[in-house]
């Protein structure tokens, strides 16, 4: 019990947080689903018998014609008639009544959703005054399907958007997780995020045909901006090991030279667009190519494409810290660096590889965040590098070094998501929340310490 | 159950039926124990015996599961070290506690200031320390930081700061380990004097010869269970060491020579900085060439320089005829060299890892062929190697930290194993291990030459340097001083001669 507390306490702490964010968000739940349609058909013909004439009235968004689309066929198969399909909003759906009601035809039921009975051609007392107005419309109801208590934390759509919106920070804490078991630390990966945001808008536009770039220049394009990241992470590497500066030293420097670059292209970038009169602004840098935009807008079989990578990346990132040399050679540089020389471990090109790795997972982020906002932001990613150290840690991998999980890592970063997107919620400001995630932090190398500190007593 | 006679004084201590259990290892099976005022009771047993435990569960540190504590006839319970501390039980662990930026006179004080503020009773505090070194017979000023004081005297500080919690029983753990004979002799006097003035002692060491001077009595512990305790009288050298073993020895040392062939590591010219100053010698196929020298001679700092652990400022190193370019461990042992480090726990094991990962650490090539791991085959591996050389682990998984000393220094053993090198380096392989397992690792040298490895042990135990060399190498001031060939006719003073020349 007490060791699964320790190996999945974190998890236990993420359920909890969930639970409660959906305890308190819970709150009245309007489904548009197509299981919602097809009950709600049945209702109408349950209503109105078999030959019932229905109008459905929905907005003009991709779930609605879903919704309109079961609703229209349970009514068929059953015998029921979908008189018209109106999309659009209260105009539209009054037009469409005035249509059918002046052809004489006859019309039993509206089939519609909650925000579509809140229309005034629909409201109640309406509905009385179309009956007197037209004899074909006398006894018209309006249906809708029954809405339910349910959290509104605890959606499909909300929980991808938790995810969604923090796969940046999650993807780069992989690499930060694989430096701290190092023993080490990477404050540059903000700076180096922007800078790969930048480098890959300002490439596209530049080199890679803008607007109307292919498929091919955009992958080359990327590949640079995720190279510069890496080739940063590697210079990192080799100034920790070959010249023996700290670690956060090295990164502290690579932190403010990386983000002035960004800036630097950016400005440069926006002259350069004006003509080279103005001296430019530190604007995002837009990309119009709508394959990029796809990349970080775009979702498969309704997951979003930057969750994807970051599953496939967790995952791969899981195998190389468990089942292969790497992953032991990582643990073991940063449980005993001496030890693991004299092993016959290759120190130096383990800490350059695992900075450069980390560089170019954080120029993969910065991919990511340039598609999701169709543009590099010289501003992105401020921040992040704290904001990952505290998934890390909150993940439970010591700072000391030797120990950590990429599981834990991952656990960490949704931890932070949550209770993030909870806050948002629940209304707090954003430097409130940074206060809250300040405790947070201190609390996880707390709980850390303690764990350590049994550990060693019954040892 | 000891055949002790009923003594008329009443015990000072008394330890019964104490029972241990880690997660999977019985630490102690019923262990009894009594101490008498003023006498001296000698706790030897193999690494692994349940000594410290022991220790630990006197000094309040661990908790015990069955049994019970008395001092003086009345029963105690202590629930951590200050208990123990008040309750008049005080214990010198190895690593000494002690701040090295305070005096004497504040170290043996710390932790027992006046509780309000006030100014510390300065004057009263270093006429007691004066006391207290005059009462153990040592002169120290009381006003000496603790750093600039020898090991010795921070022991009699130790020593002191006890006395000064009035102190009933003192238990030592192998308090002699990092003194001189001379040094060793002092504390001796101290522990004497402190018998005369009826405090109980508790001697714990590896070194028998000691044990002969100083025990009145001998308790030997066997894994974690009570051998027996005698009094020093009635025991000999070879008895005791059957008690710890649970078998006869026959020899301390098992040489067998193996056939010597062709040299296979030769080595010329080794050079680095003052530490080593042109070293050359050979080791051939199926020989163990013993290596000896003071402290600070540049045994070790050859050793590094052999294995690439350090760069070197000239010389060649060759194995079978082939000179060898080493830039790193990694080249040495892919070559067919490895080291077997003096200090296991900062160079021997990453000790937060597990045994496992330890273990294949240096046989990557061979578990992961392509990068990735081929669990079965590493998991496989170790299996082989945990019967044979008696690894006590409750698991794979389990972290090396929390193996006793002898068990850490046989995974060492079992990953270079392993890697079946040709050329096996051990630096003061049987330093803190006990007797049986010495024994175990002679055994290993012995079927090393036999498969005709080279081998080349460091040591500065000389009778071991006698015993199990084929040629003995002396080193002094970062040179060679002196080879013997003729190890049959060798002598200790003969070594020495060579090592101070």
């Amino acid at each position: 019990m007490k060791r699964l507390l320790s190996e999945y306490g974190s998890v236990l702490v993420l359920l909890a947080l969930c639970a409660y964010y959906s305890a308190v968000t819970v709150g009245p739940y309007h489904p548009v689903s197509p299981g919602a349609g097809r009950k709600l058909a049945r209702t109408i013909l349950d209503d109105c018998g078999a030959g019932a004439q229905v109008l459905i009235a929905i907005r003009k968004t991709a779930g609605d014609r879903r919704f309109a689309e079961a609703i229209r066929q349970e009514l068929e198969t059953h015998g029921g008639n979908v008189v018209q399909t109106v999309e659009g909003s209260a105009a539209e759906v009054r037009q469409a009544l005035e249509t059918i009601a002046q052809s004489g035809a006859r019309l039993q039921a509206v089939a519609t959703h909650h925000p579509g009975s809140e229309w005034g051609p629909l409201r109640e007392q309406r509905l009385a005054e179309w009956g007197q107005r037209f004899p074909g419309l006398q006894g018209l109801r309006v249906y809708k399907p029954r809405s339910y208590p349910w959290p509104s934390f605890f959606t499909r759509q909300n929980l991808l958007n938790v995810v969604n919106q923090n796969a940046a920070v999650a993807i780069i804490a992989i690499g930060m997780t694989m430096v701290i078991i190092t023993a080490g630390i990477d404050l540059s990966v903000g700076s180096l995020l922007a800078l790969s945001a930048v480098l890959t808008a300002v490439s596209i536009q530049t080199w890679g045909g803008g607007a109307g770039a292919g498929t091919p220049a955009i992958l080359a394009c990327c590949l640079l901006g995720v190279g510069v990241c890496g080739l940063c992470g590697a210079f990192s590497g080799v100034m920790v090991t070959y010249f023996r500066v700290p670690a956060f030293i090295v990164t502290l420097s690579l932190m403010m030279l990386a983000r002035g670059l960004a800036f630097i292209i950016a400005v440069r970038y926006q002259s350069w667009l004006a003509g080279g009169t103005t001296e430019g602004t530190p604007e995002a840098v837009r990309v119009e190519a709508p394959s990029f935009v796809t990349l970080g807008n775009g979702s498969l079989v309704g997951i979003p494409n930057p969750v994807w990578l970051m599953v496939l990346l967790y995952i791969l990132a899981h195998v190389v810290m468990t089942r292969t040399s790497l992953g032991r050679y990582i643990y073991a540089v940063g449980g005993n660096a001496e030890a693991a020389r004299l092993s016959g471990v290759p120190v130096f090109g383990v800490l350059i590889l695992v900075y450069a790795l980390c560089g170019v997972l954080t120029g993969l982020s910065g991919i990511v965040d340039a598609s999701r906002f169709s543009g590099g932001r010289p501003s992105a990613g401020n921040m992040y590098e704290l904001q990952v150290i505290a998934a890390v840690v909150v993940g439970g991998t010591s700072l000391a070094g030797g120990e950590g999980r990429i599981f834990g890592t991952l656990i960490g970063a949704l931890i932070i998501a949550v209770i993030q997107n909870g806050l948002n919620m629940a209304g707090v400001t954003s430097y409130e929340q940074m206060v809250v995630f300040g405790l947070l932090i201190l609390l996880a190398v707390l709980l850390d310490q303690l764990k350590k500190h049994t550990w060693r007593r019954r040892g | 159950m000891t055949g002790d006679a009923p003594d008329v004084r009443h015990p000072l201590l008394v330890m019964r039926g104490i029972e241990k259990t880690y997660p999977g290892v019985r630490a102690l099976r019923g262990v009894d124990l009594q101490l008498r005022a003023g006498e001296v009771l000698a706790l030897v047993g193999e690494n692994g015996a349940g000594k410290s435990t022991l220790i630990k569960i006197l000094g309040g540190a661990l908790r015990f599961d069955a049994g019970s504590i008395e001092i003086g006839g009345r029963p105690v319970h202590f629930r951590g070290p200050l208990a123990a501390q008040q309750a008049g039980i005080s214990i010198i662990y190895q690593e000494f506690n002690l701040v090295p930026a305070l005096t004497a006179r504040e170290n043996i004080f710390l932790g027992r200031e006046p509780r309000r503020f006030s100014w510390l009773p300065i004057a009263q505090e270093r006429r007691r320390s004066r006391e207290l070194f005059q009462r153990i017979g040592v002169a120290i000023d009381p006003e000496t930081p603790c750093r600039d004081l020898t090991v010795a005297e921070q022991q009699v500080v130790e020593i002191a700061k006890a006395l000064s919690q009035q102190a009933r029983v003192v238990v030592m753990d192998e308090p002699s380990a990092a003194l001189s004979p001379r040094e060793t002799e002092h504390l001796f006097a101290v522990i004497r004097e402190l018998k005369s003035q009826g405090i109980g002692v508790i001697y714990i060491s590896h070194r028998l010869s000691e044990v002969f001077e100083i025990a009145d009595r001998v308790m030997v512990l066997r894994d974690g269970a009570h051998v027996g305790m005698r009094p020093i009288g009635e025991l000999s050298r070879d008895r005791i060491i059957e008690m710890m073993v649970g078998r006869t020895l026959d020899t301390e040392f098992p040489k067998q020579a193996a056939r010597i062939g062709p040299p296979r590591l030769v080595v010329n010219d080794l050079r680095r900085g003052r530490a080593v100053r042109g070293v050359s010698f050979e080791v051939r196929r199926g020989e163990v060439v013993t290596l000896t020298g003071l402290v600070g001679a540049g045994r070790t700092e050859t050793a590094r320089l052999i294995f690439g652990a350090d760069r070197r400022d000239g010389g060649t190193i060759a194995l079978d005829g082939r000179t060898l370019r080493l830039s790193s461990p990694r080249d040495a042992i892919a070559a067919g060299i490895c080291l077997l480090t003096e200090d296991r726990k900062s160079q021997g094991l990453v000790l937060s890892r597990s045994v496992q990962e330890n273990f294949s650490l240096p046989n990557m090539n061979r578990f992961a062929p392509w990068g990735l791991l081929r669990a079965r085959r590493e998991c496989a591996a170790l299996e082989s190697f945990v019967n044979p050389l008696q690894i006590k682990l409750t698991g794979r998984k389990q972290a090396a930290a929390t193996l006793s000393g002898g068990n850490q220094q046989k995974i060492v053993l079992a990953k270079w194993l392993a890697r079946d090198a040709e050329v096996v380096i051990f630096d003061e392989p049987t330093r803190g291990i006990d007797v049986g397992a010495k024994y175990e690792i002679y055994l290993l040298i012995n079927r090393l030459a036999a498969q005709g490895k080279a081998v080349l042990m460091i040591s500065s135990e000389l009778p071991e340097v006698l015993g199990m060399g084929d040629r003995i190498l002396v080193m002094h001031d970062g040179r060679i001083t002196g080879e013997i060939a003729d190890v049959a006719g060798a002598t200790q003073e003969q070594i020495m001669e060579l090592a101070v020349r």
